[in-house]
């Protein structure tokens, strides 16, 4: 469906389902340089099984109109205007990489409003490596080439996809293409400039539920390890042999994590 | 910081879509020769069902053995995914079925193989779908041909038979300019040849009985995707971008913004129209596509070798082929195909049809045969089979002399080739 979220033009998918206000509601928050499809293993379930599924495309993503905003701060801002839009006081939250931030700060700033939180590849502070935030300034596609191939675990890198005929890394690689110039590097510059207070983290009072590949590159474990020590009531799951792209890699392990979650 | 390295062309080719089989460790991929999954509980069936999880449900919309070579092919050519099909001719009709239905239009290559024109030019207009064939070396003849109601372009990568070179980036071109997809059929190049989404193509399909398999012991088909045309902003597919009652009234183009084709062509194509590939074509295409590389490097030394020995020859008229001077697009090949132009060309053989069939006839290593693209040496006299209905005028308006034959250059050694072939050019001069 398409709203309005402060004049902006903003796309949501909703799996083809009409919003009931009367249904619990998740929203599921994508990562940089991606759109609402990178959910699509995962959000159709719950849109199937008594919940108001939404799947917004971040501002400047995916169907959404531009320019893309350029902090955490401002996207969580986003997210609760999108929620006013949608006429949903309370939800819960999924988010991933980036979306992951979105929802932290969305539910350290409003913790009455988030009854659970769901956080895959997910670390606070998220640094971005200098040669990647150099290559995303300049719109290279080796910015892309480079997260293609840190973003997915070895296992990945072959294929074996449970989407059948569906080449992974190819998918991917189209996805972050159908992106505008300048908008990797803005999401790049927001997770990077995140730098949240322990204070205002342990704010997060709702169930979390934390889910990290063992082999991810972008959001290493031990990163992922940190953060839940400021969330010391978050569950963790560890997903063997999963990279970054977590949803892409192990659809069903992650929807079984989010189903039991949420 | 050290740049990623992505996996290269010849280990994709081994490994590509498959994972050591979890149960028992196979190395080679399992073929899993069932009609049907079993689900793991009532739940877990309504959501395959649904697309709330992916996963097999049943062969004919998708098999794990199939599955692997559909990512492999995908992974080789620079696609995001494929569909396996019963033969390439399925894989065409896929392709467009998916994409139009009555009162649309294709505009096409005239240089066409024979089942592909087949289908364009005799079956596709009772079913509404009329196509203007053009030259494929005219550029502009392509963007002339298309009408309000066109929703394709469509050529060989080497065309037939006069391995016409289309110039993919510029048919690509004039396509997106009118905010319409170019299909390509690679099967003569295979993507060890060239990789036509890298040079604009949208769609590619290949005759999966040829090179991919090498082996002549399967056909199939496979139609891959490279995610790249936006069908949305085309504004001229509303069969991927509005509500599908055939399927819940999905939106593909909402459901994947980048493989809205591949799941239509699936969830509607394979189910209702059914060409699947079976799961042991798939392994045995598999088997093939594990060396080649390796075959392709060989059927281009081959060939070369061959080229060179009867252009060469007293007894040869004329040899087609792309890397010769001569040839039209040999400068164009030179650029799209720089590993080399195939393994499939014509010559002719001086004495007409007679003589083409005495050359014919003397052959030894060469096998006398309707295919191309096996690991084995292959000949056909069009003249004298394909179309011996049609008499010199009409041979000549489809490219083909009375003394034209046609080889498919496999994988022998080259001087038992050139042998035979002399052999055969001295028998079909005795009148």
């Amino acid at each position: 469906m398409k709203l309005s979220v402060l004049g902006r033009s903003t796309y949501v998918y909703t799996a083809g389902r009409r919003f009931e206000p009367r249904l619990p509601s998740i929203v599921f928050i994508h990562g940089g340089e991606q759109d609402h499809s990178t959910w699509a293993l995962q959000c159709r379930y719950f849109a199937y099984h008594g919940r108001n599924v939404l799947v917004p495309d971040l501002p400047g993503h995916g169907r959404t109109a531009g320019p893309p905003l350029g902090t955490i701060a401002d996207l969580a801002g986003w997210i609760g205007e999108l929620l006013l839009a949608a006429g949903i006081e309370s939800t819960a939250l999924a988010g991933h990489s980036m979306g992951s931030l979105i929802a932290l700060e969305f539910a350290a700033r409003h913790p009455q409003r988030v009854t659970r939180l769901a956080l895959l590849g997910a670390s606070a502070p998220m640094p971005v490596a200098p040669p990647l935030l150099d290559a995303a300034k300049t719109n290279s596609h080796s910015a892309l080439d480079m997260i293609n191939v840190w973003s997915h675990g070895n296992r990945a890198q072959i294929g074996g996809n449970t989407a059948p005929g569906i080449w992974m890394l190819g998918m991917n690689m189209r996805l972050m293409e159908r992106q505008a110039p300048n908008v990797l590097y803005a999401d790049f510059n927001a997770c990077n400039s995140y730098a949240p207070a322990a204070a205002a983290i342990g704010k997060v009072k709702c169930p979390v539920l934390m889910v990290a590949g063992s082999r991810d590159q972008m959001t290493p474990l031990r990163a992922t390890q940190a953060l839940q020590e400021l969330l010391p009531h978050a569950q963790t799951i560890v997903l063997e042999g999963a990279g970054h792209a977590l949803m892409a890699e192990q659809p069903d392990a992650v929807l079984d994590a989010l189903i039991a979650f949420l | 910081m050290a740049a990623p390295k992505s996996l290269g062309f010849d280990t994709l080719s081994l490994h590509a879509g498959q994972q050591p089989d979890p149960l028992y460790g196979a190395r080679a991929t399992p073929i899993y020769q069932t009609t049907s999954f079993v689900f793991k509980d009532t739940d877990h069936a309504a959501a395959l069902f649904n697309m709330e999880r992916a996963g097999h449900v049943y062969s004919r919309i998708s098999n794990p053995t199939c599955s692997v070579l559909e990512e492999r092919i995908a992974a080789l050519e620079g696609g995001i995914g494929a569909i396996a099909t019963a033969s390439g001719q399925a894989a065409l009709h896929l392709a467009i079925a998916t994409l139009m239905g009555a009162e649309s239009h294709i505009v096409a290559s005239s240089a066409l193989y024979g089942g592909s024109h087949n289908l364009l030019h005799y079956t596709l207009p009772r079913f509404g779908i009329a196509t203007t064939f053009v030259n494929p070396r005219d550029v502009d003849a392509f963007r002339a041909a298309i009408r309000p109601n066109t929703r394709l372009l469509f050529g060989e990568t080497l065309g037939n038979p006069g391995l016409d070179v289309l110039n993919v980036p510029r048919v690509a071109e004039v396509a997106h300019a009118a905010g319409l997809p170019l299909l390509v059929d690679a099967t003569f190049t295979t993507p060890y040849l060239m990789q036509p989404f890298a040079l604009g193509a949208d769609l590619v399909y290949h005759s999966a009985t040829k090179f991919l398999g090498g082996h002549g012991v399967a056909i199939g088909g496979v139609l891959v995707d490279s995610g790249k045309f936006d069908w949305e902003a085309s504004g001229k597919f509303a069969l991927l971008s509005e509500p599908y009652a055939g399927f819940h009234d999905m939106v593909f183009d909402e459901e994947s913004t980048v493989a809205a084709f591949l799941l239509r062509a699936r969830r509607e194509g394979l189910r209702d129209f059914g060409a699947c590939m079976s799961p042991t074509t798939a392994f045995n295409i598999l088997q093939g596509v594990e060396t080649l590389p390796l075959r392709m490097q060989r059927h281009v030394e081959n060939t070369r070798a061959v080229v060179a020995f009867l252009a060469a020859h007293a007894a040869v008229d004329a040899v087609v082929y792309p890397e010769l001077p001569n040839h039209p697009d040999h400068e164009l090949a030179k650029k799209l195909l720089p590993k080399g132009c195939g393994a499939i060309f014509t010559f002719s053989v001086k004495g007409g049809r007679a003589a083409g069939r005495r050359f014919i006839d003397a052959l030894r290593v060469f096998s006398h045969l309707a295919n191309v693209g096996d690991a084995k040496s292959l000949v056909i006299h069009p003249a004298s089979t394909t179309h011996f209905r049609m008499d010199e005028a009409a041979l000549r308006a489809a490219g083909i002399g009375e003394g034209t034959i046609r080889l498919s250059v496999g994988l022998e050694a080259v001087d038992d080739l050139i042998e035979d072939l002399g052999r055969a050019l001295y028998a079909s001069q005795k009148a």
